[in-house]
């Protein structure tokens, strides 16, 4: 069993760690949200190019890998006399991966909406900007809460890769001390369980935020 | 005035020496290769009830939601109130209009929908004020007024703080009916208004729509497939088929002395076969 | 010395990658098949009478859902020595390790396609006597996964995209091998842009292939 001296070194550095997972999680987790509406709405453009060039950018971030865009990033980008800091391209990287799947969400989400909405907007004579303000988007925000709360466990669990490109978070901590304690069973152990805390954490808060959006409603 | 005449003969309606509210000329509408519309002219005069009747298909719907800016004419125009709706006049020529100039014009009327379209996640009071506030700029105050006396109107004053969800079809539809009154249109499109009810549920929404069509100034314009609720309420039956007006005129002679083949088939359907 | 160095892409790169293709999607076509399998397990471990089971299977899929990946690639590669006493391949704990997280994400996806069989088929197959095996072999199932393949589909693509994971525990698959040819030749643009390359190029196509098979698959059902 792993002893108490050794827990004493280990915890302040997994705690260490964690909290840069957690401030990686809610920066991207923010730009993310942010990127997933800007990506969204440009998908839905009325104006064509907007469409394809998004359209082109979103499929383009999809289709290279996470991981190959963060070692791009940090080891292809500097040799092109861009340098930037490990901890900024992990968010870059993390924004724009899980921003392009959450354009998807908020695309189809505003798709979901019957056309009837908007038809009886036109009728009742409100602008495109009001339809959507008060009647598509309200309605379409709650189809997207699941499937961002899902977003957001990705995107955690995403945040494990910055380990492998220069970044210490939680899981290259922890790595770290395996090389110089050992005990690879119990630090591993307790890495996934401190991951599966934040990420239970993550889900009670969709529950509870979707639980308030649908107040009132039958 | 030869004009005049001939609109007097065909309506039951005193059209005095009023000029149409809305004029449709020579409107054609396609989807894809099948056109559904294919060369209306129509007028409709400030305060009279027409009817449109018709096999589905036969481009009633079309003819409301061209009016309604659901849908953009293949060609055409439609003037509401002396102005183009689809059209601007600049430097005497006519251009295709912008959502300004639409937003402009379609405020004079207002639709009620077969599937009533209220938003769920609003209460029935903010179903009836959401666009009081946001299109006609009214305060939120003067909105509630307004939605409290047409809810009361229609008999749904007591539901008002409560979600869509919870009321059944025919309730849902008098809102709606509600909702579209609120905004005060000169010109009201019931599409198919009771198609989608449970049929015990038919009867209210009738009644309320023969209410407001009796005070009011209103236009209105009736899709319907309830033949002897045309017959009560409308001035004129305006008979569509394959995309054009096959036929029209005061219920009284549309109804008992239908002039062409079709019409006769028609109204055979309902029982209604001019000697009943 | 250019920024891009085609030779250099050409001679040296592109060989290198070609040559370790084959452990990528050999990793991917491993561990799909694990999950395909450990997918169905676990979706009817959820739905079993027995709490004793449906629980627990509850517990580990919400568990591996939630954890990254990466985490336990490295619990399965440096732990499982210690536990079993078997050292494992990395290729072979790498397989292991992404079939064992993506059965996770398969179960829902069977779970949904079980819950989308109407009522009337189960009792129909109850009237005619099945027994509980030919039940689900011959009439829930084959129901079941015909409207999910699609999803699948995605999830395959999903799942390739994840293989460069497997570097971290030295798989020499497409990414570890464009990053030993960096760290040996200081030339990173060239190995990981193609790596980068290669993914995209087979992971669109798929992806539109899947949404035609969607349309099809929804098409012949009406």
């Amino acid at each position: 069993m792993i002893s108490i001296d050794v827990y004493s070194i280990v915890l302040p550095l997994l705690l260490e760690g964690a909290m840069v997972t957690l401030q990686l999680l809610v920066i991207c987790g923010i730009l993310s949200f942010l990127m997933s509406f800007i990506g969204g709405f440009s998908r839905l453009s009325g104006i064509a190019p907007v469409r394809w060039v998004s359209g082109l950018i979103i499929e383009f971030i999809r289709g290279t890998s996470l991981l190959v865009q963060l070692f791009w990033l940090v080891f292809a980008l500097p040799l092109l006399g861009v340098n930037i800091a490990p901890g900024l391209a992990a968010i870059i990287g993390l924004s724009l991966n899980y921003g392009a799947y959450g354009s998807e969400i908020v695309r189809s989400s505003i798709q979901a909406i019957p056309k009837g909405q908007t038809e009886a907007g036109i009728a009742l004579n409100m602008t495109p900007i009001q339809r959507m303000r008060s009647i598509i988007l309200p309605q379409a925000f709650r189809i997207m809460l699941p499937s961002f709360g899902n977003l957001m466990i990705e995107l955690l669990k995403g945040t494990a890769l910055v380990s492998l490109a220069l970044t210490s978070d939680m899981t290259e901590k922890m790595m770290q001390m395996r090389n110089t304690v050992g005990h690879d069973t119990q630090l591993l152990s307790l890495l996934l369980i401190a991951y599966f805390i934040v990420g239970y954490a993550v889900t009670l808060l969709f529950r509870w935020l979707e639980r308030k959006f649908s107040a009132g409603r039958v | 005035m030869v004009e005049t005449q001939d609109a007097n003969a065909l309506t039951a309606y005193n059209i005095q020496d009023k000029d149409p509210i809305v004029k449709y000329r020579e409107i054609k509408k396609a989807f894809g290769d099948t056109e559904v519309l294919k060369g209306i002219d129509f007028d409709l005069y400030p305060g009279e009830r027409v009817a449109i009747i018709g096999p589905s298909g036969s481009g009633k719907t079309t003819m409301a939601r061209l009016l309604m800016t659901l849908e953009k004419p293949t060609s055409g125009t439609i003037e509401v109130d002396g102005r183009y709706l689809w059209h601007k006049e600049v430097k005497g020529q006519l251009v295709p209009a912008d959502e300004k100039h639409l937003h402009e014009v379609r405020g004079d009327i207002g639709m009620v929908f077969q599937h009533f379209n209220l938003f769920p996640h609003m209460t029935i009071l903010k179903n009836c004020t959401e666009a009081p506030v946001k299109a006609l700029g009214l305060s939120k105050k003067e909105a509630e007024e307004r939605a409290k006396e047409m809810l009361d109107k229609v008999g749904m004053l007591e539901k008002a703080k409560d979600y869509p969800a919870s009321l059944s079809g025919g309730q849902q539809q008098r809102v709606a009916i509600a909702r579209a009154l609120v905004m005060r249109p000169k010109v009201m499109l019931f599409d198919e208004p009771t198609s989608a009810l449970d049929p015990e549920t038919v009867g209210e929404v009738l009644q309320v729509i023969k209410d407001i069509a009796k005070q009011g100034d209103m236009a209105m314009m009736l899709i319907t497939h309830e033949m002897s609720f045309a017959h009560e309420v409308a001035d004129r039956i305006c008979f569509f088929d394959e995309g054009i007006i096959q036929e029209q005129g005061p219920p009284s002679q549309v109804f008992t002395q239908p002039k062409t083949e079709r019409l006769q088939e028609f109204l055979k359907r309902f029982h209604m076969n001019g000697s009943s | 010395m250019s920024v891009w160095d085609w030779e250099f892409t050409f001679a040296d790169v592109l060989p290198q990658l070609l040559q370790v293709i084959h452990v990528t999607i050999g990793a991917t076509i491993g561990a799909f098949a694990f999950a395909l399998v450990g997918g169905l397990i676990l979706a009817l471990g959820r739905r079993s009478q027995k709490k004793w089971i449906s629980w627990p299977t509850y517990g580990f899929i919400e568990f591996v859902r939630t954890t990254p990946p990466l985490v336990q690639l490295y619990f399965i590669f440096f732990v499982f020595p210690d536990l079993f006493g078997v050292a494992l391949p990395a290729i072979v704990a790498g397989i292991l390790g992404l079939g064992i997280h993506y059965s996770t994400y398969l179960s829902e996806v069977y779970r949904a396609g079980i819950e989308s069989v109407p009522q009337g088929q189960w009792e129909a197959a109850t009237a005619l006597n099945f027994s509980p095996v030919q039940k689900w072999k011959s009439i829930i199932l084959p129901q079941a996964i015909r409207p999910v393949v699609p999803v699948m589909g995605n999830y395959l693509i999903v799942l390739f995209k994840e293989t460069p994971l497997l570097a971290a525990i030295s798989v020499g698959e497409l990414l570890g091998t464009a990053q030993s040819i960096g760290s040996s030749t200081f030339r990173y643009l060239e190995p990981i842009t193609l790596v980068g390359l290669f993914f995209l190029l087979m992971s669109y196509p798929a992806s539109l292939m899947i949404k035609r098979l969607e349309l099809r698959l929804d098409l012949n059902r009406k």
